[in-house]
Parts: structure tokens; sequence; C-alpha cells
């Protein structure tokens, strides 16, 4: 096999109706159900569920690239990722204000079943993958 | 067919109306389809890596799941009809209402009482009209579909599935959709498939006797990752069916508008000879009479002079 692709992740981020993102990358960081995850090159198989959260991945050109997804799966084998998630948005793709304005809705419903739980958690991070691309 | 030129030729100028409006409904179709086509193209790598990691899991672990499970006496099926919303696409509706009505004789010769569940106004209409009933429909999305309402349809019959059979209201053994498939511009097949019980297909090289598992981690656990993972999996099943459908509904408006205008085309060609003829008609009955009076006016001077 030849080194390089030993060396770097093969990276798709896909959301139910489009392709959202996909690259190389060095390191891929995501949110799951147990906590933070990362992924470095020559990581064992693993299927993981994620929740609500920031996707962080360092291309192999040095470049750092975010998103915000929803509840899906990661899936790592042969040095392939996949994130897939309902929605998923790049941090460019996301609108700051709108973000923040949305995230200050949810908190201010105050409701406390699952749904809102979940909305608001998905509010904050697209606040959040926005906040550090700016 | 004796008629005034005057009405012929009204005949003509509504038949050439309608050959607009036709015309202009073939064209919208033809410039949605290609957006449709692109759209259930986006979709497919979710599908992809979805497939991709429910095989991984029915072949890299033993967990059974309850969406899996084959019931061991299936009374009762629930059909998906995904029917348009619009009329004017040639035979797409009736033609997969027609392969749905097979399906549900085939399920109650098996001896399964069937629930309907349909998608498109069509279809909502077609059994109302019958006064049969319909468990759920959904409607007003079937040209252009969105994740959001496949997801809701995949939730509300997985808990029909899910629930206990005999026990609560609506509970089925089996979920059949019945969809149109684009093949290509010319050809659309309405099909049906059985959507739960789930059959995964094993793709990746499933592992050889006596080989050693790769070691794949789920986290938490295989059990939960299938939990969430399979529902997603119906969702994008049939997310891809309204895709294929929406499709499907636009190609087959499009051929329908372009007969329809091509018919339209013979329509006024033929009423423009009739309506010729019936001048032409006209013409020669004026000549003769004019012929006739000058004649008569001629018998008339000779016998006076």
């Amino acid at each position: 096999m030849a080194e390089s692709t030993d060396k770097v992740l093969q990276v798709e981020l896909v959301a139910a109706d489009r392709l959202v993102w996909s690259g190389q990358a060095t390191m891929v960081i995501a949110r799951t159900t147990e906590g933070d995850v990362g992924i470095l090159p020559n990581h064992a198989p693993l299927l993981s569920s994620i929740i609500e959260g920031v996707v962080d991945v360092q291309t192999a050109e040095g470049e750092t690239w975010i998103a915000a997804v929803d509840a899906g799966f990661l899936s790592v084998a042969d040095n392939r990722v996949s994130i897939l998630a309902e929605r998923a948005e790049m941090s460019h793709e996301i609108d700051l204000e709108n973000a923040r304005a949305e995230l200050e809705r949810c908190r201010e419903a105050g409701e406390n079943d699952d749904a809102a739980q979940e909305k608001l958690r998905r509010a904050e991070a697209r606040v959040r993958a926005a906040e550090r691309a700016s | 067919m004796a008629l005034s030129v005057r009405e012929y030729r009204a005949r003509i100028r509504s038949t050439e109306s309608m050959k607009k409006i036709t015309r202009a409904m073939e064209l919208i179709a033809a410039s949605r389809i290609i957006k449709a086509q692109q759209r259930a193209q986006a979709a497919a790598p979710y599908a992809r890596e979805l497939t991709r990691a429910v095989s991984a899991v029915a072949t890299f672990s033993n967990v059974d799941h309850a969406l899996t499970l084959e019931p061991e006496d299936p009374k009762k099926a629930a059909v998906l009809i995904v029917t348009s919303d619009r009329g004017l696409a040639g035979a797409y509706s009736s033609s997969v209402i027609k392969e749905a009505e097979r399906l549900v004789e085939k399920l109650k010769g098996e001896g399964k009482d069937v629930d309907l569940y349909t998608s498109g106004r069509k279809g909502e209409a077609y059994f109302k009209f019958r006064q049969r009933a319909v468990v759920q429909s959904w409607t007003g999305f079937s040209d252009q579909p969105t994740y959001d309402v496949a997801a809701e349809i995949g939730a509300t019959l997985i808990e029909a599935f899910l629930a206990e059979t005999g026990e609560e209201e609506g509970a089925v053994d089996e979920v059949h959709v019945v969809y149109t498939r684009f093949r290509s511009m010319l050809s659309q097949e309405p099909t049906a498939v059985r959507l739960l019980p789930l059959e995964v297909v094993e793709g990746t090289e499933p592992p050889e006797q006596g080989d050693l598992l790769p070691l794949y981690e789920f986290e938490p656990s295989p059990s939960e990752v299938l939990d969430s993972l399979l529902p997603r999996y119906v969702q994008s099943r049939i997310f891809f069916a309204l895709l294929q459908a929406a499709a499907s509904e636009l190609a087959a408006r499009q051929k329908a508008m372009k007969s329809a205008t091509d018919n339209a085309d013979e329509l006024i060609k033929k009423y423009k000879r009739i309506a010729n003829q019936a001048r032409q008609a006209g013409i020669t009955q004026e000549i003769s009479e004019i012929v006739g009076g000058v004649n008569a006016l001629a018998d008339a001077q000779a016998g006076s002079e």
C-alpha cells in the first residue's frame, strides 16, 4: 500500500439531502453520545452515534473546517471516515446573527421536553461552529 | 359537421390557447425534472453511507433488532402508496394505484389485513371517492419532497410496525411501499417493495469461516447503535422512494403534456381543413347564386324584348 493512504483520512460529511464536505484530513473531532472523540489515521474500525454538535476537521493541507451537525453517525473503517447526519452545515454557510437569534428563542421558550432540548443543542452547535470559524 | 366558418375559427382559437398552456407545462416539467434528478443524486451519498454502516453492523455483530425480526404469523400489513398531488401527468397516478391494488389483493390472498397509507392528493382522493379507509395521508410535497417529510412518514410507519399486534390500534406486521421507479426519461415503472421487516444486504465482504472478525468498536453499544441506525435507514429508503416518485411524476407529466401539445397541433390542422372547406363551399355557393341571378336577369330581359 502506498504510504499516502496510510497517513490521511478520507472524510465524507453527508447530510440527508446532500454531500456537505468531502476531502482528505489528518484529524477529525466529533461529539459522540459518550463524549468527544478524535479520529487519527489508522484508527480502529468504529461505528458510533453522534449527537448535535460541532465537527472539527483538520485537512491534509493544514486547514481547519468546522461544521455543525445534527444527531447521526460516525463510521470509521480503513481510513475512511463518514459522518452522517440528517442535517449538517459548514460553518461558513451559517448566518451567525440568525443562529444567535434562534438560540435566544430556544432559551426563552424554556420548554423542557426532548424535542426542545434537541432544538436547543442544535442551535448551540450552530452558534459555536459559526463563532469558531469567524 | 355543418358549422359555420366563424364557429370553426373559434374552435381553432381555443385549441391554440390550450396548446399554449400544455406547451408551457411541458417546458416547466422538463426544467424541474433536471432539478429532481439532481436532488435524487445529491441524496445518494447519504443512502450509500447509511447502507454501508448498516451492513457493517449486520456483518460484524450478532445483534438482532426489532425492525429486522420476521413476525412468525403476519396478520396485518401496511401499504404506503406514493402518488402525485396534481393530475395532468398521464397514467402516472393510476398506474401506481393499480400496482398497489394488485399488492393489496396479493396480501389479502395471503390472509393479511391491509392498512393503507397514502402520500399525494391523488391517492387520497382515489380512496376517499371509493369510501375506503386510509389510516393516514400526507399531501402537498409530491414534486419536491424534503427529508423532514420522509422522516415523519418513516416515524409513523415504524411506530405502527413496532406496536404490539392485536393489542394496539393500527399495529402491523409488515410495511410495503409502492412508488414509481425512475428508470429514464422515457420509462418509469411502478414498483412495490417490502420495507419492514428490513432485509439487510450484507455488503462489505462477509467474514469467511474461521476468519477473525475485524474488531469494530461500537459506541455506546452495538444494540444502541443499531437502535438509532435502523430507523434512519428506513427513513432514507422512504426519502429515496419519494425522490424517485417526484422525478417520475415530472417525467410522466412532461410526456403527457408533450402528447397533448401534439394532439392540439393535429386538431388545429383538422379544424383548419374543415374551416377552409366550409369557406370554399360558401364561396362556391355565392358564385353559383350570382351566376344563377345573372342568368335569371338575362332570361327576364330576353323575355321582355
